[in-house]
């Protein structure tokens, strides 16, 4: 990953980091990146990032990392702001790519929700649904995962950097289990799992520590979807079946309509 | 109280000088180098300090709505979303109190791998908030980034204790940010010794790092502010409490954890989305690296009190911006644990025991790095979630913060407005707030 590549430019590009409604795990995936932190730092300007950092450089900005969902009026603003000041706009996440595991409200009355965990429900500010950022404004790449996979995060910079599509695959984690000949767990001993619909990108970790995939990556490209719900239903009952669907990527497109 | 202050911002001010009051604002709309956001607002009329608050406008995601019609097995999982910077805590309060439900206790090399988790959980977080949120306050730095151009080994050092630190996670748990490995019962799979014991000559040479760096840190300027507060902990008969022990005070709380909720009750103010707790007979509490040592300094290694003896801090702190040394203190503490561990480990037969609580209440409260984080499930016949209750240690610090920001502005009141509104940050910093978390839970923003 050539981000040195960047030191030759006479300006540095500059990084935003912005959070909407999200547990914070993804952007501390970046400061995960112990051994490149401070190189990436030389590299680019990191001029919003409220997590590291209290200076503010104003914007525009080259490249905006989202995290979190939208789930307030206050947020659909904001994040048109923060398109309106970004060159690149990439949503990292669950939250930002699909609205997080909050959008299981999307499935339910948002106002029982409330009363739920508020005593006093009319104090608190929120939309019914908790909806991914490209639902409210044009979005340039979409990096998966619940958490996002530090590694890719940083594939993702260097590429938007070098103007250069990043090399994120978007076959099934089942790939990613037959390159690391794993025996599977489904096949073996019964356990569903939801690798064969779920995105790549975690190196299969579940399976490799024999535990189904619960598909913190979200849908694959053309995930079939049905044909899998038919191999649980040798395992499961439905409402189990629904249930395993219904986690940190409920509202995306295929895993929302199984119902 | 929110529509008077946003009064006071648009005409308040002018009113007031009719009167010939000096009203200053303070406002720090957008907290930085806190995990999640929020706000801090204080209020001073003529060298009084009126009103102080910490806001938290961090959107509510509703777990404790969510969880219900889960099954049992799935609150580890869930539940460690709700913070991404300790979401092992998480998991183990969750799966403490499924197991309560269930009248089951897990013993030997399950229970001490999830000590053994529960140390690299620390190191990460208290290294995080050390080096990269912390620090840079004392050294006058708007981050660790900028930090790094004058005090390179300084951040390298600390990047490479949190590294440490993130690889137990990551061994004993799959990945740093929510661990895929730790179920109801124990683990889907058990390390291997080999695997945990290349991390032995890593952890010899962090613990001689830490060594140094406390003797750095003990060498800071720090506030002259103490208060008498309410430390709040977990104590066990003979450890440094990591997922054990009865829930104590300096002041006289000794209680179970199941009887948290009969003295702890949480209030929702109207400025902010995170719960206040308070202890029903005397108030505001603390609970965190300060409050866990102040009640457990006897369990900690010889070699860690006697180098918190050599930089004078012994065993008992009541100065919350010397949370920095107690926090490396017990950086120091969890390397050192984790040597002793994983030289005892021995890779179990079974990663798990079976555990299925049914028509059962279950109680769980763990030292989260930040402080005790506390679970309540009531449980259904078939397993599901019928009632879920979740206190965060961030929510529970709420009410000593905003005491500390009242004291703390009034006795440095006539700082010049940059330098109050930066140490007022900093005095919210000490907690090491975890916005995520609270929420159900940092801008900053001072009126004169």
């Amino acid at each position: 990953m050539s981000i040195s590549k960047n030191r030759r430019r006479r300006r540095r590009y500059k990084l935003a980091v912005w959070k909407f409604a999200s547990c914070d795990g993804c952007q501390l995936s970046m400061l995960d990146l112990e051994d490149e932190l401070l190189m990436l730092a030389d590299s680019i300007e990191i001029a919003y990032f409220l997590e590291a950092s209290k200076s503010v450089v104003r914007g525009p900005y080259d490249i905006s990392l989202v995290e979190g969902s939208i789930t307030t009026d206050k947020d659909v603003d904001r994040i048109r702001k923060v398109r309106r000041v970004s060159r690149y706009l990439v949503s990292i996440g669950a939250c930002a790519t699909a609205g997080g595991i909050q959008a299981l409200k999307n499935f339910r009355d948002n106002k029982e929700f409330l009363s739920i965990v508020y005593a006093k429900p009319e104090y608190i500010d929120t939309l019914d649904t908790s909806k991914p950022i490209s639902e409210y404004v044009r979005v340039d790449f979409e990096l998966r995962g619940c958490p996002v996979n530090k590694h890719q995060l940083l594939e993702v910079i260097s590429s938007f950097l070098n103007n250069k599509r990043p090399n994120i695959r978007s076959h099934s984690v089942c790939m990613e289990c037959k390159r690391l000949n794993n025996v599977c767990i489904m096949v073996a001993e019964g356990v569903p799992c939801m690798g064969p619909v779920t995105h790549a990108g975690c190196n299969a970790i579940c399976p490799s520590y024999r535990r189904g995939c619960y598909s913190c990556f979200g849908p694959s490209e053309s995930a079939n979807v049905a044909s899998l719900v038919k191999r649980y239903r040798d395992m499961l009952d439905e409402e189990s079946i629904v249930r395993l669907f219904r986690t940190f990527n409920a509202y995306a497109e295929p895993f929302r309509e199984v119902k | 109280m929110n529509h008077e202050k946003d009064k006071g911002e648009v005409n308040g001010n002018k009113d007031k000088k009719k009167e010939s009051t000096r009203v200053k604002d303070f406002k720090v709309e957008y907290l930085a180098r806190v995990e999640g956001e929020g706000a801090m607002y204080v209020k001073i009329t003529d060298g009084v300090v009126k009103d102080v608050r910490l806001k938290i406008y961090e959107p509510p995601r509703f777990f404790e709505a969510l969880l219900r019609g889960r099954r049992f097995s799935e609150a580890p999982d869930i539940t460690a979303r709700i913070c991404g910077i300790c979401p092992i805590a998480y998991q183990m309060s969750s799966i403490h109190a499924m197991e309560y439900a269930a009248g089951i206790r897990v013993e030997g090399m399950i229970r001490l791998l999830r000590r053994l988790v529960y140390c690299g959980e620390w190191i990460e977080s208290h290294a995080l908030h050390v080096f990269l949120l912390h620090l840079p306050d004392f050294l006058g730095y708007a981050s660790a980034i900028d930090m790094a151009k004058e005090h390179k080994d300084l951040v390298k050092n600390g990047l490479s204790v949190k590294k440490l630190g993130n690889d137990i996670i990551s061994i004993i748990g799959g990945r740093e940010v929510h661990p895929i490995n730790v179920r109801v019962g124990g683990f889907y799979k058990a390390p291997r010794e080999y695997e945990l014991q290349q991390l032995l000559d890593r952890l010899d040479r962090a613990k001689d790092t830490m060594v140094d760096i406390i003797g750095f840190l003990a060498r800071l300027e720090y506030p002259d502010f103490e208060r008498d507060y309410e430390f709040v902990a977990l104590k066990h008969e003979d450890e440094y409490p990591f997922n054990e022990g009865r829930i104590v005070s300096n002041k006289g709380l000794d209680i179970e954890v199941k009887e948290f909720e009969e003295h702890i009750i949480e209030e929702q103010v109207e400025y902010s989305n995170a719960l206040h707790s308070r202890i029903k007979e005397r108030g505001s509490y603390l609970v965190g690296p300060i409050a866990r040592y102040n009640l457990n300094y006897d369990k900690l290694h010889a070699s860690v009190k006697s180098i918190s003896r050599e930089i004078g801090l012994g065993g008992y702190c009541s100065n919350p911006f010397k949370s920095i040394l107690v926090r490396a203190l017990e950086i120091l503490y969890a390397i050192e644990e984790a040597s002793i561990l994983i030289k005892k480990y021995r890779m179990p037969d079974d990663p798990y025991v079976d555990v299925y609580p049914s028509n059962a209440v279950g109680y769980g409260c763990t030292e989260a790095p930040r402080g005790i984080l506390y679970h309540r499930y009531v449980i259904d016949e078939n397993g599901m979630i019928k009632e879920a209750k979740i206190i965060p240690p961030t929510s529970q610090n709420q009410k000593a913060i905003e005491e500390d920001l009242y004291h703390f502005a009034q006795r440095y009141v006539n700082l010049p407005d940059e330098e109050l509104v930066w140490k007022c940050e900093q005095t919210i910093r000490n907690y090491d707030p975890c916005i995520s978390c609270a929420t159900h839970f940092l801008k900053a923003k001072i009126e004169r």
